[in-house]
Order: C-alpha cells, then structure tokens, then sequence
C-alpha cells in the first residue's frame, strides 16, 4: 500500500492541494519568481563575464562575498552608507585591475577548462583573504530596506523581495542602457561576439576585459548587499552561486535576459515542486530539483534558452 | 645521459607495447612498488599510513576515475561524489545483507552497480556538451546525496544516517575494516587494490578504448564520421568511470574513515577530486597520482612548516593562509604548466637524456 | 622550460618531505589536551567563541591555580573547519602528544564524533561530546570511551516538549496540537525524530517534519509551508547559516517568534544577530548558562583579562552564549581530571586514567557552586551504564540583547529516554560484534 500512497501523493495530492488552496500556490508562486530574481542577480555577474571574456568565472560567488565583507567592514568603522558603496566600487575595480594583470593576461590563449580552473584558484585566494582581512564573524547588514510582510488578499508578499525585485530591475535596464546606448557598451558586444574581430578594429581587449570584470563586480556587490541584507554577511554567502547555476545553464551563459528569465522560472519552479511534491518524498528536495529542472531545459535547447546556438566545425 | 634509451632494441611485439618500454622506467617502477610494499608499513607510523597514505591511495583512485571521464572522454564531470557515495553506500547494504560475502566481491558488486548508475546520468552527455554538462552532472551529485540522506532504507534505519562499516577480512584474520583493522593491513589492502586498478587503467587508456575516447574528446564530430559510435563510447567512459568512483567511495567509507554520511560526498568532495586531475595533468594515469599527493599532502604541509620553522601562529590564520597559497599555487601552476605535474615529469625526463650536457 | 626552474619545483618537492618531518619533543609535568577548533569557514561565527571560552577557561586554571594539582595543562589548537576528513587528521596527528598522549578529546561536530569514535575507543583515547555527537553512546556499556554529559538531543527534544506542555497548561492540552520541527537535513538535524514521533504518539500531538537542505540559505518554500499550515510551536534544530535564515524567514511570513524555539546549537548571538529586531522573544534550550553573572566567569576576567592580559577573544565577548558554553565543557573535563587525579596521582595521565575519571564524575551542586559555576553547570552523575549524566535543559529568550533564562531546568523523562540509548547501542554493537561490558562486574578497587 506504502507504493499507491507514494503514488497518489505525487499525482493527485499536489493537484488537489492546489485546486482547493489556489491562493497559497499564488503565494508560493509570487514568492519564488522573487526568489528567482535573487539569483538571476548572482547569475547576471556570470553571463558578464562569460560574455566578454569566455570564462566561466567560478569565482563570482566569492567576489559577491568578499564585496559585501567590504562594505558591511566599512559601515561598521562608521563610514556613511553613500560613500561606503563608492569605496566598495572602487575596491571592485581594482581587484578587476588585479585579477587582469595577474590571471587573464598570463592565459591569454589557453583553453576555457584552464580559464576555469584559474578562477576556482581565484575563488580560494579571494576567500582566505576576505576572511583574514574582516575576519569569520557573521555581520549584520541593515541598510534600512524594509522588511515588512505584506497581504494582499490572502497572499503573502513581503515588502524585502519586492524591493529587491525593483532593483534587480533597475540594474538590468542600466545594464541594457549601458550596452545598448554608450560606445563602451558597443565596444563590449563586439568583444563578445568575436574577440579577433574586436582586436582589428582596434578595441583594447584589455582595457575591456577590465571593465566588464569591473561591472561585474559592481553587480556582485548588489546581489552581495541584498543577499547580506538576507542572510547577514558570512562565509556561506559565496554559496548562493550554487543556486545560480541552474539559472545559469537554463538562461544560457551568454545571455542577460537568460539570466532573468532562467532565474523566473528556477525560481518559481523548486519553490512549487518543493511545496507541493516535497511532503511525497520528505522534502528538501529543492536543491537537485533546480538541476533538474535545468536538465529538463537543456535536452531540448542544449545551449540554453536564450544562448547562443554551439556550431562546431570539424 | 641517465635516460638514454640507447642499446635497447625490442624483438618482439609485445616488447614493444610494454607499458613501461625503457628500461629505466621499469626500474622506477618496480623501486616504487617495493617502497611502496616494503619499505612504507615496516618505516611508517601509524599517523603517516592512517592520514596520509591510505587518504591519498583513496583518492588517486576516485582521480583516475574522473581522469578517464574528465581527460581522456573529455566530458567534464561534478558528479564524482555522488558516485563515491553510491559505491560507499551499495558496499553497505551489500555486506550487511550478505554478510559472509568477502568484501573484495562486494566491493566489485559495488562498482557495477555504480557503474549502472553512472550510465544512466551519463545519458545527457549525449546531447550536452562543455560546462553546461557540468553543471548538469550537479543534478546527479545532489540527487544522490539528497537520496542517501533521505531514504533510511539505505543506512538500515539508523536514527543519524550514518553508515557505519561492519568488520571484515580479506581471508583469515587479515582484517581490513572495523577495529581489528591494523593500519598496515588497511594500507597493503588499499595499496594492492589501487596498483591492480591503475593497471588495468593504464592498458584500457594506451587501447582501443582510449584512443575512441581520446577521440571524441578532441573533435567527436569528425570521431562519429570515422565510425566512432559517440553513444557506446560516452556510456562507456561514464561506466568505467564510476566503477572506479565507486570502488574508491567504498574504500573511503570502509577502511578510511570506518564511517560515513551522505554529506561527506557532496560538492566539496567533486571540486577537490576535479582539483587532482588538473594538478595532476588531465588524462594522464601517472597525473592522477601526482595531484592526489598534491593536494592530500598540501593542506598537511603548510600547517606543519610554521611549526616546525619555530613561528606561532593562530589556527585561524594558517587556515586562511592555506586556502590563499592553494589558490595561488592553483593558478601559479596553471600559468606556468597548465597540463600539470605529469607533463612536468615528462619534461624531467626529457631533460635527464641529455643531462649533463646543455643540448 | 628552464632546467633550472624544473630543478626549483623538485627542490620544493624534497622540501615537503622535510616539512612532514618529526614531532615537538617535550616531556615535562604537563597534561595535553588537543582542542580541535573551526575558526574559519562557513561553521565559524559559531566555533570561534566556543574555542575561546574553552581555551580561557584552561589559562585561567593555568594562571589562577597552576594547574590541575600541579600539573600544568597544555593545549594544541587544530584547525577542522568542520570538516571530518581534517578532524580525523588533527586527531591522528595530536594524540600521542608529549607527555603521556592526549588524554581526551572534544570534536566540536557530530560528524567528526562519529568518525573518532572507533579509532579513539580502540587508542584508548575518551571523546567527551558535550550536548552533541552520538545519543544512543549515552549508553556506556557499549561505549566506554564516549561521554555524552550533560545531556543528548534526544533529551532536549524531550525536555522542550515538555516546557510547551507547561506553557499550554499540562501534558493533555498537548492533545490535537501541531509541533513543527525545522531541520538541517543531516545526521545532526535528525537526531531528535525519532523521540518526536514517539512523544506525538504518546500525547496526541500532529509532529510535522520541515527538511531544510545544507547549507538551508533559502527556506521560502519551508516557511511558506509553516504559514500555510499554522503549527502552535515551531522547533528548530539548525545550524550556521540555517538559524539566521529560518529566523528571518520566520520574520518575513509573521510567525510569533515566542513560539518558534530552538536547540542549543540554534541559540547563540551569531544565529539571532543578523535577524536585527525581528528576532526579538526567539527562544532557545539552553544546557549551559548564559550571561557573565557567574564567580568563574568573572575570574576569568580577572586571570585572564586582567590588566594588560590578553585571552583569546576581547572581554566583551566573555559571556556570550557558545563562550560559556565552551568554559562550561573546560570545566567538566577538567574536573574529571580532578577526580582522576585523585585516584592516580599528581602526575600526567594518560587517556585510560582520564576515561576512569571522566565515568567517575560525580558533580554536585555544592562542587559546583565551590567552582564558582552555579546555573552555569549542571550537576551530572556518571556511572559505568550512564555516560550522559543526567543533566537538564533550559529555555532562554532572546529580547535584542541577550539571551535570558525564562523556564526553570527542566529533566526529560530519563527513564523511557535511557530505554531508547539502550535499544539502540545495543543494535550497534550487534552490527559490530562489540560484547557490552556488564557493569554491574565492574569493580571499583584500587
């Protein structure tokens, strides 16, 4: 009997739960698109990156960390809040200036799992150094965003994730004034579509390179600020990147709309499959569920939703 | 002038496809094997053979599982923990329900069942290619563990989930898990099931098969128009691989650490075997060897040198230090060499041909 | 490449076969104690005051008194980052120490526990697991080497069940309640599953099982599901980054945050601090007390911070929850010295000795006040049979400054409690083939 009842709690109980309680699916719905929005902002500093210079930069977890222990470290010597963010950009920039001279440059040519592993070496260096520099203790992180519960009609929104929602948004449309709009932005693309082309036409590869790791880092301190804002400023924060690769692959790594989108429905879709299939098998089967889903997506667009289509020559 | 090959002729075929074709190399070889038999148990502590050499044995071997997936098929995997802990827990279940089964037949039970697991989430490789098939091989890493720890079928209904190994000898009273265990058994076992197993590795990687999957590693769509069948040889490697994953799984949970949770093969477990093989040099046998002692013997050594240089310095710093050298000797290596320390052993050799003189 | 540089590489590799030279030789009249510690990593908001109170509780004693009858007490601290493989290293490497070895050992992680456990019963080393680790090694006839004072998770699970109970009005308006428990999806957040189910069962309450997966950054789904749901109380047992987060998710759905409790590991200042004001009234079981209103404590302000000393954290953070928490496990072990002592001389002991004193502990709530350690400790009894003593639990709130006792200490219901450590030991060493010492043979002559 344990079978049928295994069975039946993983086609019909989901389905009656939602029929007979269609606000609370609203809720959890509304609750993991905004979830989702949370991590398409870690994924976006990824698809940057991936953009522009080719590497998958496993590092970006640790730089939205060591971003947010630069900017709670600075507040709590009493640094007002606008300056903090500045000093924070501008450390950003110039761990992009480092990270060029030090690690891009040297690669130049190799391959892209080489690529890889020097950032995976960037991520530890980046960690035993943000821990050293402010130390293991968790920080609190308050920069008066409010955190309300707020109901509309039954459905729980709280007023954090809408906030959080309206800024992602206003950084993806600064992100696509940036690219679309100014010359740098034009420059950007065209490294990103093809670098040799880029060189002859006499965009500095370099100088690029260290803006778009510029901007990313500016991007990981958002998500780092709202992360920590979530969870306080600690160690674990660089494992929100986790979270952002199922986004990541289902987006497509070269795509910013990717990144939203992936991030919508990776979202919504584990915070579902959690509520209403997690009691069949025990729950928190959240975590592999996202792959999954990611999985799923992949068979049948192996680049992604938005990526960019592979065509291999022989 | 010491490597020279000079004034050795092979007459004979299979002379020529010794794995091992000069002389000196054969030499090497079997000077390591007897340190490796002789002279380790009789010099070695007990610290030395529990913490370090049966820890890097372990691993060598998960590493020439990653290695066959990773650089020889070139289908870059995270998933190695997820096998591990297949090959750990089917090891349980084997011997608790079978008990007078010995325990090297369980450990090949084992592999196969890891190696049927590994086919199945290896099918995406058919239609995935480059980092989005590593991110998807996470889906296998965290399905698995997430089963393990979910399902208390797997751990006999224990109130923790841990699994916990049951003492068994090889034959007699050689003893190789549990606390009858001597750490010199534990270590001959070990040794003798990796020596055995890096062979066989080393004859499929230098055949057929290897070269199939060296093929489709390095442009599968001209290896599929010679005739290569991407789908026999992808499942192949993904089989291979995780029957080694799994033997090594097994061996950790048995004979390392005597017992084990889920969690100790989640993510962490992946990146660290992934670290070995590019250390190590991806698709090499000998690399797999060379970046297990890396990074097993590393995290040791730098917390020993302060020490012993007579400095005192707070544990937390070490700690933090230790992850900023491993993360600068990571891309200190990758500038440098980025095909790792095999291919710095090649060059070694290469360069003993003409040592002494400059050219 | 340059054989010069190839000649560099192999000169550092001889150099790591120098690095993994020899141990420190120094054989005086000093007792060793390795302290396995994380102050890095993802565990260490939380690990860091544990160590330290330990630590400064060891120099205090050092300082104030000389040592444990003369003998000095030396410590080593490694590194485990929560880690088992790195625990099971540090042991190996630290417990044949100078002078007579270590003469016991506290792995701060129940992971690491469970991997020393056989290792160090067969080194005859004891591993004290104070408020964590293995519940059923209570049961000493089938654990010697295993400490578990001054209680288990079995026996928290038990003991807030029954402070609910008293906020309800009694053991019968338990009936047709709903208890939720939040937990890490690990060996740790497991443990108290199987006494819930038996106590829903005997009364009448609905238990509900939240898993939270590690590391439990994201628990939207969990607690959207408790909001649906609506359970009375809401227990957790979490850890690291789990607590902050329930505690703020809890926060941003509205749950009343004076019926969301939690274990002891889910009740320090790290847990509750990056929650801001809406932790305010969280609760949490305590087994040590909290606060610096302690004559110990307050010695070690005075020995150890005293006037340009310096301990191993700054005296503000002396008294903080996992601080005394630390101090509390130093005092314990160091009174099982005591009482070792007293059987085996003045002299260093070696881990036999420490595990006859440590099952020869005794503490009574005069000895305890004469060690200054009054509500800080608990009086523990250990006995051949019973390595766990006998403690009881605590319910503190959290009101944004500090945790505050607000129930009595409250004994679970040992007896069905010690027939669960005893079931279940016993099945373990079926699965072993460990014969369980008879203790009622043990002889206590000289």
């Amino acid at each position: 009997m344990e079978f049928l009842d295994f069975l039946q709690a993983l086609f019909v109980t989901p389905f009656t739960m939602m029929w007979q309680n269609p606000e609370f699916l609203l809720e959890v719905v509304i609750g993991g698109l905004l979830t989702g929005v949370m991590y398409s902002l870690v994924a976006l500093g990824f698809v940057l990156i991936y953009k522009a210079s080719g590497v998958f930069n496993f590092a970006q977890g640790t730089m939205v960390l060591f971003a947010a222990l630069t900017f709670v470290g600075l507040l709590e010597h009493g640094v007002p809040v606008w300056a903090t963010f500045i000093l924070t950009v501008l450390v950003m920039i110039l761990l992009a200036f480092i990270i060029e001279r030090l690690v891009l440059r040297p690669l130049v040519n190799q391959e892209p799992i080489i690529l890889f592993m020097a950032t995976i070496g960037l991520s530890y260096l980046l960690d035993g150094f943000g821990e050293i520099a402010w130390g293991g203790d968790v920080h609190a992180l308050d920069i008066g965003i409010p955190k309300e519960p707020l109901v509309f009609g039954g459905v729980l929104v709280n007023e954090f994730d809408l906030c959080a929602a309206a800024i992602c948004g206003v950084l993806v449309t600064a992100l696509a004034v940036f690219f679309q709009k100014t010359s740098i932005g034009r420059a950007l693309r065209a490294v990103a579509d093809d670098h040799q082309a880029a060189l002859s036409v006499g965009i500095p590869l370099k100088t690029i390179w260290v803006i778009v790791w510029s901007v990313a880092g500016i991007v990981g301190l958002v998500a780092g600020i709202l992360w920590g804002s979530n969870l306080g400023v600690q160690f674990s924060l660089s494992l929100v990147a986790l979270k952002a690769l199922p986004v990541l692959i289902l987006g497509g790594l070269t795509s910013v709309p990717g990144a939203i989108v992936g991030g919508l429905i990776v979202g919504s879709g584990e915070k579902v499959a959690e509520v209403f299939w997690g009691p069949a098998t025990g729950g928190a089967i959240e975590d592999w569920f996202a792959y999954a889903l990611a999985l799923v997506f992949l068979l049948f667009r192996p680049q992604g939703l938005f990526g960019e289509r592979i065509i291999e020559r022989v | 002038m010491l490597y020279r090959e000079t004034g050795q002729f092979k007459t004979s075929y299979v002379a020529d496809q010794a794995i091992f074709p000069i002389r000196q190399d054969r030499y090497l070889a079997a000077a390591a094997l007897v340190l490796a038999y002789v002279a380790v148990p009789i010099l070695g502590t007990e610290y030395w053979l529990l913490t370090i050499m049966i820890p890097f044995l372990v691993f060598t071997l998960a590493a020439i599982g990653l290695n066959i997936l990773t650089g020889y098929a070139g289908q870059l995997s995270l998933g190695t923990g997820g096998f591990m802990a297949v090959g750990a827990f089917a090891t349980y279940k084997i011997t608790t329900s079978f008990p007078g089964l010995n325990i090297v037949v369980v450990f090949v039970l084992a592999g196969i069942i890891t190696a049927l697991v590994g086919v199945m989430f290896g099918w995406p490789s058919l239609r995935i290619k480059g980092f989005y098939l590593a991110v998807a091989t996470l889906a296998s890493q965290f399905f698995l563990i997430w089963m393990f720890n979910k399902f208390p079928w797997f751990n006999n209904y224990t109130a923790s989930g841990v699994i916990s190994a049951p003492p068994r000898a090889v034959f007699g009273h050689f003893f190789v898990t549990g606390a009858e265990a001597n750490p010199v058994n534990k270590y001959l076992f070990v040794l003798t099931v990796v020596v055995v197993m890096a062979f066989i590795a080393k004859n499929l990687v230098r055949g057929r098969v290897g070269r199939s999957w060296m093929a489709m590693r390095d442009m599968d769509i001209a290896a599929e128009i010679i005739g290569i069948r991407p789908l026999q040889t992808k499942l192949l490697a993904f089989a291979i691989s995780s029957f080694y994953c799994g033997i090594s799984g097994a061996m950790w949970a048995f004979i390392y650490t005597g017992g084990v949770e889920a969690l100790a093969f989640d993510i962490d477990r992946s990146f660290q075997i992934l670290f070995m093989i590019i250390i190590g040099g991806l698709g090499s046998i000998l690399g797999s060897f060379l970046g297990a002692a890396f990074i097993v013997l590393l995290p040791i050594w730098l917390e020993n040198v302060p020490r012993l240089l007579g400095v005192n310095i707070p544990v937390n710093y070490i700690s933090n230090t230790q992850s900023m050298v491993f993360g600068a000797l990571i891309v200190f290596f990758l500038i440098v060499e980025p095909r790792g320390l095999a291919r710095l052993w090649q060059i070694g050799k290469e360069k003993l041909r003409m040592w002494p003189f400059p050219y | 490449m340059k054989l010069q540089k190839l000649c560099c590489v192999v000169l550092g590799v001889a150099a790591f076969g120098f690095g993994m030279a020899a141990e420190n030789a120094m054989a005086q009249n000093e007792q060793f104690i390795p302290r396995l510690v994380y102050r890095t990593g993802p565990y260490a908001p939380n690990g860091i005051p544990f160590a330290d109170g330990y630590g400064d509780y060891l120099d205090m004693i050092n300082a104030r008194d000389g040592g444990v009858g003369g003998v000095k007490i030396t410590n080593e601290e490694c590194e485990t980052n929560y880690n088992n493989d790195k625990g099971v290293e540090c042991y190996e490497r630290l417990k044949n120490h100078a002078p007579t070895g270590a003469s016991l050992v506290d792995p701060l992680s129940t992971g690491i526990t469970y991997a020393l456990i056989e290792r160090a019963t067969a080194d005859k080393i004891p591993v004290v697991s104070m408020g964590y680790g293995r519940a059923d090694a209570s049961y000493g006839s089938v654990f010697p080497y295993v400490f578990t004072y001054p209680t288990t998770y079995w026996d928290g699970a038990d003991t807030i069940i029954t402070y609910i109970a008293n906020q309800e009005g009694g053991v019968d308006k338990l009936k047709g309640k709903k208890i939720a428990l939040v937990y890490h999806d690990s060996a740790y957040g497991k443990e108290p599953i199987p006494t819930l189910d038996k106590l829903s069962a005997a009364d009448g309450f609905t238990f509900l099982k939240f898993a939270v997966s590690p590391p439990g950054i994201d628990q939207k789904a969990t607690w959207l599901q408790i909001r649906q749901q609506r359970p009375d109380y809401v227990l957790m047992w979490g850890w690291g980054v789990m607590n902050s987060t329930a505690i703020k998710e809890a926060a941003a759905v509205g749950y009343p945050m004076n019926h969301f409790i939690g274990v002891w590991w889910s009740g320090a200042e790290p847990d509750v601090v990056p929650a801001g004001d809406s932790a305010k009234g969280y609760k949490a079981a305590q087994i040590t007390g909290v606060g610096r209103d302690f004559p110990v404590i307050k010695d070690i302000l005075r020995y150890v911070y005293g006037s340009g000393k310096t301990g191993h954290t700054t005296a503000d953070k002396v008294g903080e929850v996992l601080y005394n928490r630390g101090v509390a496990n130093a005092m314990y072990d160091i009174e099982a010295l005591r009482i070792a002592q007293a059987r085996y001389g003045n002299k260093p002991l070696t881990g036999e000795q420490m595990r006859w004193g440590l099952e020869h502990l005794d503490l009574t709530p005069q000895r305890i006040a004469a060690m200054g350690g009054t509500n800080l400790l608990q009086p523990v009894k250990i006995s051949c049979a019973d390595h766990e003593g006998g403690g009881s639990v605590r319910i503190t709130q959290w009101d944004g400054k500090a945790f505050h006792p607000v129930s009595d200490w409250i004994k679970p219901h040992q007896d069905m409690i010690r027939d669960m450590y005893k079931e279940s030991a016993l099945a373990y060493a079926k699965e072993k083939n460990i014969t369980p010492r008879d203790c009622s043979q043990i002889s206590e002559a000289r």
